[in-house]
């Protein structure tokens, strides 16, 4: 079972039934659902989302924002304790380690501006050991997880129904 | 009253394809499964050649064989994936799209009376090229009990007095039909001792699944002989930059070249310049596009066999060839039935030759949703046609090849 092959499919359409992965990677059924329940037991897969575009106004408006956090890294558990400390927050949807000029990039997900906004300034920045937080809020969505993020009028790629 | 025009043109018959998919196209909510192109879009970095290019003023005439730089590209190139050697200087030319190598190949060996032979199914293109030139297209049956391959028995009693060439395309369409090393090797010796040219369409190169490429233009002793027709199109999904190539033998190159410098003059520039980008940094988007097809190709076959329609799984393109037989209609009455009933639009087998009967063609260069749907389509039509119990017993003697 070419594991690396079921994860790339999985990863671009999480929908895809078992039957469609087998016919596509020619393996049985079987073996591809006892494959699937291995990692998801294994936490290889954590997950299954769905892309949305929220530019097309059809869910509740969302607002989001990227938040540079530095922290002093603490004896022996380093950047760890701090990030745990982060990302146990809700709110918080993504957080990377990262090197360069801050330490944290997180994701934060709100309502309003000022839900976010209150939440750097009364959570994060109030954690232990972190030393200046600077907020990024997100204007537009381009790209997502690969994903093209189309406007309403945006003209589809035609091709011929027929080539000669 | 106005004078009669050429009489070839007055009697040529507009392709099949094209017939069917005019029905198709005055109806709502169809989906085609016809279309004979990536549907990818061309890589970025392609495209982004092409625009630095035209940044930079390279707007003019290239030389009437193409860019230099990218004729030395295509030598690497072939010579590294194919071991096809070709002097870039003497023995390339660069064309618009593997169409405009049809022609070319066609005006400059056929005389009026001579025949060429083609395999049936095969391209639509070729029998109109040859009778343009003036020849006539001498069909070979090829058949799904064969893999669609060309045997050495039937090159060798096809072959007269008259022929001049034959035009092979492999990996085929509309069959996906492929041919190894030793498979060409039987040929060899026929076509050596006749002389006959071969062009050999190679344009679905790139989309090989399963084994090693191999080409008639790898045997040195037939070398004389051999054309090759390829292009960017399918490989690195560039269909609408209109750009192939043909490689040829030094005597036969510069032949070539005199009518493609009257007719033709030289491919558009920018094309070229992203025809470079693509074969010097295009390798990894080749691959992951083929890898792509490999999976749709599965499902689609799985698919049909398990309705009921037994398809030999195919070695390369992106087209598979079912045979509808078991239903009982004619490949035509197939397709129109399909397209009425589930607006699904296929092309009928015999669109490419007498011998398509009985078969029909599925290109699966289309999203996996949109395949999946169709083969739900498709599921349904099936059932609605053929009582319950009939359907169970096909398909349990189906096996998958």
């Amino acid at each position: 079972m070419n594991t690396n092959a079921l994860l790339d499919l999985l990863e671009k359409d999480a929908r895809l039934t078992v039957t469609d992965l087998a016919d596509m990677l020619e393996e049985e059924e079987d073996t591809v659902r006892a494959e699937v329940k291995r990692l998801e037991n294994d936490k290889i897969i954590c997950g299954y989302h769905t892309v949305i575009n929220y530019n097309r106004g059809l869910k509740d408006e969302k607002v989001m924002a990227f938040i540079e956090v530095d922290c002093r890294p603490t004896r022996d558990r380093g950047y760890d304790k701090t990030a745990r400390l982060i990302a146990s927050y809700p709110e918080v949807s993504t957080m990377y380690l990262l090197s360069g000029d801050c330490d944290f990039l997180c994701l934060v997900e709100g309502k309003t501006m000022f839900e976010v906004a209150r939440f750097v300034y009364d959570k994060i920045s109030a954690v232990e050991d972190v030393t200046s937080t600077k907020t990024l809020f997100v204007l537009k969505e381009y790209k997502k997880n690969g994903i093209m993020m189309k406007d309403e009028d945006e003209k589809k790629n035609v091709r011929l129904v027929v080539t000669p | 009253m106005t004078k009669p025009i050429n009489h070839t043109v007055r009697e040529m018959k507009p392709s099949g394809i094209r017939k069917f998919f005019d029905l198709a196209s005055t109806m709502e909510g169809v989906i085609s499964l016809g279309v004979g192109e990536p549907d990818f879009a061309t890589p970025w970095h392609i495209c982004e050649s092409a625009i630095d290019s035209m940044i930079d003023g390279n707007t003019h005439y290239t030389a009437n064989r193409g860019l230099i730089q990218l004729r030395e590209e295509i030598a690497r190139f072939h010579e590294e994936r194919y071991g096809q050697i070709y002097d870039p200087e003497k023995e390339i030319i660069v064309t618009v799209g593997g169409s405009e190598g049809v022609d070319l190949t066609m005006r400059t060996l056929v005389d009026p009376g001579d025949e060429v032979i083609v395999l049936d199914p095969n391209y639509v293109a070729y029998a109109p090229a040859i009778e343009l030139a003036g020849g006539t297209a001498v069909p070979i049956r090829i058949t799904k009990e064969h893999e669609f391959k060309l045997l050495p028995e039937d090159l060798a009693a096809a072959i007269t007095d008259r022929t001049k060439a034959i035009i092979l395309n492999f990996p085929s369409n509309p069959t996906g039909g492929v041919m190894t090393a030793e498979d060409y090797a039987k040929l060899v010796p026929i076509l050596k001792e006749s002389g006959i040219y071969v062009i050999s369409d190679e344009i679905y190169a790139e989309l090989l699944f399963d084994g090693e490429f191999a080409s008639l233009a790898q045997f040195p002793e037939i070398r004389d002989q051999v054309i090759v027709i390829n292009g960017f199109s399918k490989a690195f999904a560039m269909t609408g930059w209109r750009l192939g190539y043909l490689l040829a033998p030094a005597a036969l190159s510069s032949m070539m070249n005199k009518v493609h410098q009257y007719v033709i003059m030289a491919a558009p520039t920018p094309a070229q310049y992203a025809a470079i980008q693509a074969l010097k940094e295009g390798i990894p988007d080749i691959e992951a596009m083929r890898e792509d097809y490999r999976r749709r190709r599965n499902l689609l076959v799985r698919r049909l066999n398990r309705m009921g329609l037994p398809t030999i799984m195919p070695h390369g393109t992106f087209y598979v060839f079912p045979d509808i037989t078991s239903t009982g209609l004619s490949s035509e009455e197939f397709c129109a039935a399909l397209l009425d009933s589930q607006k699904v639009a296929c092309v009928p087998g015999t669109a490419f030759g007498e011998s398509g009967e009985g078969h029909i063609r599925i290109s699966y260069a289309y999203s996996l949703d949109h395949i999946k749907e169709a083969c739900d389509r498709m599921e349904q039509f099936l059932g609605e046609l053929r009582p319950t119990d009939a359907r169970m017993a096909d398909t349990a003697d189906i096996e998958e090849e």
